[in-house]
């Protein structure tokens, strides 16, 4: 069987071609890329994927003492350790397909500087692979909520709970558009690596993880709602906990910011991936 | 393009920026840029370097155009530097050409660096599948052919066992196994296969051979060693300084290479510290040497070498010996002819000496020289190493009695006639 299909390498490259077709034809080497990861990011540790459920454990409980307990900031009713568990695991999607896609170039340079597949590829594993520890660590955290739910805590699963596979994807798009966009800047300029981790935890304490929006003045709030990650976890919240304010108009602006910088982020790794071996 | 072309190379370039690209930093960037603007030095320059002008750049590859048929097993040879690897890079579509265009047919796979997207961590077996994605396998494809890929790199052991274990040899024939079982149309090697043993190497040679001739495939290799592209290739491209100076017959191709590699110079001047030796104790200076009465390195059939020395002693001398050593054209010594005790002389005196060789039973091909000196110690039987260059190449030519009595398949020298007993 001889494959004819002719293809033609040149200088120059359209705005964005994407090549779906061709992405799709690789779609085993993002399945196998997440598989890699997921198989070697707990290879040689005593407790193995359990860190995966282990991690926002913690934090959940770090933040109970120190913005529950410790700074006695308002959960509007809902138990703390729930209120704060929500709010990372979402956050840690968003944060995760932020970071690991912002190094997509500098961390495999040496394998995209050997053999051609679609750069894309790389980027897609990121986004799988984090779906893959949500929901492990979503699950935990439904468990939670029953357990909470049998015991006469306050919480309702609403209406709003159903929209959570859009929430997911809304959340990791927007991670995924800032990171992509990092990564082609830090191809040549290392300055932004050095503020992602930084950039991504300031960007927490401006979205309401650690507080509900209703702690915020009401003039603030608008502004508040502006930043396109707080509308998601609200709107997660009040899937789940039946708290916060869900708020359709904020929801599409932030579909609105989302498809902007995803749409630029796609652009320039597009432009960036053609050359970047030469100038990394 | 036409039907059987399976490459084609269309007035191709590679340009690269000379320095560094950039500082890396934006702030220093920015910095350099604002002096630039008002016209004072570059604050992020060693002192005395000279920017590097607009436009200063380097061509990686000049205007290649090249056409390349189905079935054809293509070596690329050519000095560090002379584009081999670029060409490569940029069929596997690593990176863009600066300028041309390049068209091909079907499926590349290419290897250009040992175990390339092999994760440590991973067991062989999944790095199979891992490696076998990547270079754009289906997990079926794999799948099917897993027992063939297993056998083949004869790993068959240790394929559970993650390959951060593995010896080096192991993991290059773990991943020439994948990507010659790859049903690609056309196949690309950059010197992967140095790392596997001499075994190894043959057996791959033979795959890629069987795989070109049995189903068509086309197979681009570039590598240093000439013997692999002479088993291997059917067509040779000699690239110096991006261009392609030769495509055609490899035995001619791997002459013209070998050829530029020093020159074919009569004379020469040891101006140059790296044309000497590190030794001990210099005590002669050797000056210049040059073939007598010739105007190139080519000798014919029963031609002697006729050769002068010249060199300033450098201590008082006493009995100096003379070696030259000799090697064939992939360096390997082969044989060194010897003058002891010819000359004594004080220290300061210049002198030149004129030599006869005979080197008539050395077979057509190309040979890298060597001269030492050496003198015997006043105390004991021992010699010690004087002075030791490199010496001028020479290629022999032979005509007449024999068919073309070429170094590859005769040896080096012919050491002697066979006698008939009755």
């Amino acid at each position: 069987m001889i494959n004819d299909d002719i293809t033609v390498i040149t200088s120059k490259r359209r705005l964005l071609s994407l090549n779906l077709k061709e992405l799709w034809k690789y779609r085993d080497l993002v399945f196998l890329f997440v598989k890699r990861d997921l198989k070697s990011s707990y290879k040689q540790t005593i407790l193995g994927p359990l860190w995966l459920v282990i991690n926002p454990f913690i934090s959940s409980f770090v933040f109970t003492l120190i913005f529950g307990i410790i700074a006695n900031i308002s959960t509007d009713g809902i138990p703390q350790f729930v209120f704060y568990m929500s709010g990372n695991i979402l956050w840690g999607l968003f944060s995760s397909c932020l970071t690991r896609c912002s190094s997509t170039f500098l961390s495999n340079a040496r394998l995209f500087g050997k053999v051609y597949f679609p750069r894309l590829a790389a980027p897609l594993a990121e986004i799988f692979y984090n779906y893959i520890t949500f929901f492990v660590r979503f699950f935990m955290f439904l468990i939670l909520i029953i357990i909470y739910m049998l015991c006469g805590a306050n919480i309702k699963i609403t209406f709003a709970a159903l929209i959570l596979p859009f929430l997911v994807l809304h959340i990791s798009f927007l991670g995924a558009g800032v990171g992509l966009i990092i990564s082609s800047v830090t191809v040549k300029y290392r300055d932004l690596g050095v503020l992602v981790s930084f950039g991504t935890t300031l960007w927490m304490y401006l979205t309401p993880i650690v507080y509900p929006v209703s702690q915020i003045p009401e003039n603030l709030r608008r502004i508040m709602l502006l930043n396109p990650t707080a509308p998601i976890v609200e709107a997660f919240r009040y899937g789940f906990l039946g708290t916060g304010c869900f708020s359709p108009l904020y929801l599409f602006v932030s579909i609105a910011v989302t498809a902007a910088i995803l749409f630029i982020g796609l652009i320039m790794f597009n432009q960036t991936e053609k050359n970047f071996i030469d100038t990394v | 393009m036409k039907d059987n072309c399976v490459i084609e190379i269309k007035n191709v370039s590679k340009q690269y920026k000379l320095g560094v690209i950039g500082t890396g930093s934006l702030r220093r960037d920015l910095q350099s840029w604002w002096a630039k603007k008002t016209g004072k030095p570059d604050p992020n320059l060693e002192i005395g370097e000279r920017p590097h002008k607009k436009g200063e750049r380097f061509l990686a590859l000049d205007n290649i155009s090249l056409e390349i048929s189905r079935g054809e097993r293509v070596g690329i040879i050519g000095a560090n530097g002379a584009g081999k690897s670029t060409l490569l890079k940029l069929l596997s579509r690593v990176t863009a050409p600066s300028e041309g265009v390049i068209s091909y047919r079907g499926r590349i796979t290419s290897m250009l660096e040992v175990g390339t997207g092999f994760h440590a961590e991973l067991t062989g077996r999944e790095n199979i599948f891992l490696k076998g994605a990547i270079l754009g396998m289906t997990k079926s494809e794999v799948e099917s052919k897993l027992s063939q890929i297993i056998e083949f790199s004869e790993c068959e052991k240790f394929i559970d066992t993650p390959v951060k274990r593995y010896s080096s040899g192991m993991f290059v024939k773990l991943a020439f196994a994948v990507a010659a079982h790859l049903d690609s149309e056309i196949m690309i090697m950059d010197e992967v296969l140095a790392v596997g043993d001499m075994k190894f190497q043959k057996k791959c040679i033979e795959k890629m051979r069987s795989l070109a001739l049995e189903q068509n495939r086309t197979v681009l290799y570039v590598s240093h060693n000439m013997n692999t592209i002479r088993r291997l290739c059917n067509r040779c491209i000699v690239l110096d300084k991006g261009k392609i100076i030769y495509d055609g017959d490899v035995d001619e191709a791997i002459k013209i290479y070998l050829g530029s590699d020093d020159g074919n110079f009569c004379f020469a001047k040891y101006d140059k510290p790296e044309y000497k030796d590190r030794i001990e104790n210099r005590e002669l200076d050797l000056k210049t040497v040059k073939y007598i009465g010739k105007a190139d390195n080519i000798f014919t059939q029963n031609e002697p070498m006729l050769l002068e020395l010249g060199w300033e002693n450098l201590k008082d001398i006493s009995n100096l010996s003379l070696r030259i050593e000799v090697s064939n054209y992939q360096r390997v010594p082969i044989t060194s002819f010897l003058l002891e005790n010819f000359y004594s002389g004080k220290a300061g005196e210049s002198f030149k000496a004129q030599f006869k060789i005979d080197i008539s039973n050395f077979t057509t091909g190309g040979y890298y020289t060597r001269y030492v000196f050496y003198a015997q110690n006043d105390d004991s039987q021992n010699f010690r190493v004087i002075e030791s260059a490199k010496g001028l190449t020479l290629r022999k030519r032979t005509t007449g009695i024999t068919k073309n009595p070429w170094q590859k398949s005769w040896g080096s020298v012919v050491v002697g006639k066979i006698e008939l007993l009755d």
